[in-house]
């Protein structure tokens, strides 16, 4: 899982329909120190986070996991938004 | 997922059966700022997608198997949707 920003929101009204009613979050990957790391990246909200938040998401397979029984064709999927965090 | 600009379509008649009458797409990743970033890669189009559509791209086993529908099968990327707009904070 890696921390990230919401920076944006995605419209599509033509996608797979395994992606119907979700919401789709561009995120920038942040740095502990809260500096951004790497690109932005396109993600499914899991939680109903909203714009600015911190989040943490996860990649790859597990990015469907939250959404089963439903099959949503995710890469990467926010699932949880950072009160914060001490180091 | 990752954004992206589709360049063309690919022809190929020999593949993989899972793979038949899938119509597959080379798509260049682009930044939010649609430049274009990193190598183009092949995606199977779930959407109908056309040549300079601006998508999203899954680049992920499992989601791509999804957005083909056929059960497993020998795909690592599709495209799941076309961008209407990108809305960015700030």
């Amino acid at each position: 899982m890696n921390l990230a920003r919401v920076i944006g929101t995605v419209v599509a009204s033509r996608k797979d329909p395994g992606l119907t009613g979700v919401k789709l979050l561009v995120i920038q990957p942040l740095k502990p120190d809260r500096t951004p790391t790497g690109r932005p990246l396109v993600a499914v909200d899991s939680v109903g986070c909203g714009d600015t938040e911190e989040v943490f998401y996860v990649r790859g397979r597990e990015a469907s996991i939250p959404f089963l029984p439903a099959e949503v064709p995710a890469d990467a999927t926010i699932v949880g938004i950072v009160d914060g965090w001490n180091l | 997922m990752q954004i992206a600009r589709v360049l063309g379509s690919v022809v190929a008649t020999q593949k993989n059966p899972k793979l038949e009458g899938a119509k597959l797409l080379v798509v260049q990743p682009v930044d939010v700022a649609d430049q274009p970033r990193g190598a183009a890669v092949l995606a199977i189009d779930a959407v109908d997608a056309g040549i300079g559509d601006r998508v999203l791209v899954v680049q992920e086993g499992r989601a791509a198997m999804l957005a083909l529908g056929r059960g497993t099968a020998a795909v690592d990327a599709a495209v799941v949707g076309v961008i209407d707009s990108v809305h960015l904070e700030e």
